[in-house]
């Protein structure tokens, strides 16, 4: 005899009811004709964003001469050897499968973003972090933190090796899952592309449910949030390997010949 | 001519949310010192994040650029720097100004950096703000001084919407700059089109 899943007391918020909200968002979007690639900063199935996003419109700053338009800096005191590799971290190998992650870091003209700083942090193989707050009742693994980080080459070309993450719930709404995600960070030439975002794995079946893939309304701008497995990145009896490239937003300041 | 720009070929890739979890890999202890060790003419710039109901947010990341007082804008490395023995964080080296500063919230939505004043034709730190909750990020100006009329920023906003990007002078000397996600007093954001 098969048990029954728990019921959801009344008033909890089903996925049903963020379902018929991620469709309704989506139709406005469709609707309303403006081509937006970034999600909405008001994104109602995401519970969250209701009280830490702006009601006022973003004001447009055309300043030649602003700070902005230049950026910070990275260099070698800012990573070790070690950063780009999270499977070797610590004494063991952690569990999991092993990826490797591969890109390049393109501004939107297509020059590669070199000698940048691009971070990461993810959940382990069984979708826990290493963070307190974390309380999902998966295992931690002593053998993985799950951050790294690296500088771009000068091709803007970036890799990790890491394990893949697990998929993990959270409490945005009754029953709720991510579909497993890497977390980026980058920065570009200037601060105005700065960037923080999540890759997803090709193929995961909690796409549809998650509103926080989903709050890119934009199809074809959600699926570039989805790296590409590679056969050829694979490494024959070790490693799985997906490629990922990353192309920043934003203008930056025109660089005289002098200053390349 | 704004209106002709080409469909740029290479698409951007959108932002997501840095959600609750940063915590282990974003934080740097040093993230905040952005002034040389001892310097004479460091401030402290902090403030509390807010969010539509007032309350604290305390898992957001506050970040800052700036000129260098002589009015560089080329930064230098060694903003968050590690350790080759176990990739652990390390102090700066004390001496170079990077001009980047990286400061996480505490439980009580306070963030701070100690810095060097921005010089008089740049009088602001650009600040973005990551927070869970947030699908992606936001910019806006902190200004140590009110740099007067002939910002081309400050002079298009009315005075409340203006006041917001004034840091104010708190009587133990440090500037005081609040930022408020949503809401009556609501900071003013910005976006960066492409010139
Ligand atoms: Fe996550």
């Amino acid at each position: 005899m098969s048990t029954a899943p728990p019921s959801s007391p009344a008033g909890v918020l089903t996925q049903q009811d963020i379902d018929r909200e991620i469709a309704a968002a989506r139709k406005a979007y469709q609707a309303e004709g403006v081509p937006r690639q970034h999600p909405a900063r008001d994104y109602p199935p995401y519970r969250s964003s209701t009280l830490r996003h702006p009601t006022r419109a973003l004001v447009s700053l055309r300043d030649p001469e602003a700070a902005e338009l230049r950026g910070p800096v990275f260099g070698a005191t800012d990573v070790t050897d070690l950063d780009a590799d999270l499977t070797r971290q610590h004494h063991g190998e952690p569990l999991g499968e092993r990826i490797t992650v591969t890109g390049r870091v393109l501004d939107r003209a297509g020059r590669p973003v070199a000698g940048q700083l691009l971070e990461i942090w993810q959940a382990n193989a069984s979708g826990r972090y290493a963070h307190q707050r974390d309380q999902h009742r998966a295992p931690l693994d002593p053998n993985f933190t799950g951050s790294g980080r690296c500088l771009t080459a000068a091709d803007g070309s970036y890799s990790f090796t890491t394990i893949k993450p697990g998929p993990y719930p959270w409490r945005n709404h009754d029953n709720a899952w991510r579909p497993a995600h890497i977390h980026f960070s980058l920065f570009g030439t200037a601060f105005t592309q700065r960037l923080v975002t999540q890759m997803y794995f090709p193929g995961d079946p909690l796409f549809r449910y998650d509103p926080i893939l989903q709050s890119v309304t934009d199809s074809a701008a959600r699926e570039r949030l989805v790296a590409a497995y590679e056969h050829d990145l694979s490494r024959s009896e070790w490693s799985l390997g997906y490629r990922w490239d990353i192309v920043l937003d934003g203008p930056a300041a025109t660089l005289t010949e002098e200053e390349h | 001519m704004a209106q002709q720009l080409p469909t740029p070929e290479h698409p951007l890739t959108p932002a997501q949310t840095i959600g609750p979890f940063f915590g282990y890999a974003l934080p740097h202890p040093a993230g905040g010192d952005i002034a040389p060790v001892g310097h004479p003419d460091a401030v402290t710039v902090h403030g509390t994040v807010l969010d539509g109901a007032g309350q604290p947010v305390p898992d957001a990341v506050v970040e800052t650029w700036q000129a260098a007082p002589d009015g560089s804008l080329d930064g230098a490395p060694g903003s968050l720097p590690r350790n080759g023995v176990d990739g652990g964080p390390r102090p700066r080296n004390g001496v170079d100004f990077t001009g980047f500063g990286r400061a996480c919230t505490d439980a009580a939505g306070h963030w701070s950096v100690r810095t060097l004043p921005p010089p008089a034709d740049r009088p602001y730190l650009a600040v973005c703000v990551f927070a869970r909750g947030l699908t992606h990020h936001l910019f806006t100006r902190a200004y140590l001084t009110d740099p007067g009329p002939g910002d081309l920023l400050l002079d298009d906003l009315d005075a409340a919407r203006r006041d917001t990007l004034i840091a104010r002078r708190q009587p133990d000397g440090t500037h005081r700059f609040d930022i408020r996600l949503q809401g009556e007093k609501e900071t003013v954001f910005l976006d960066f089109p492409e010139q």
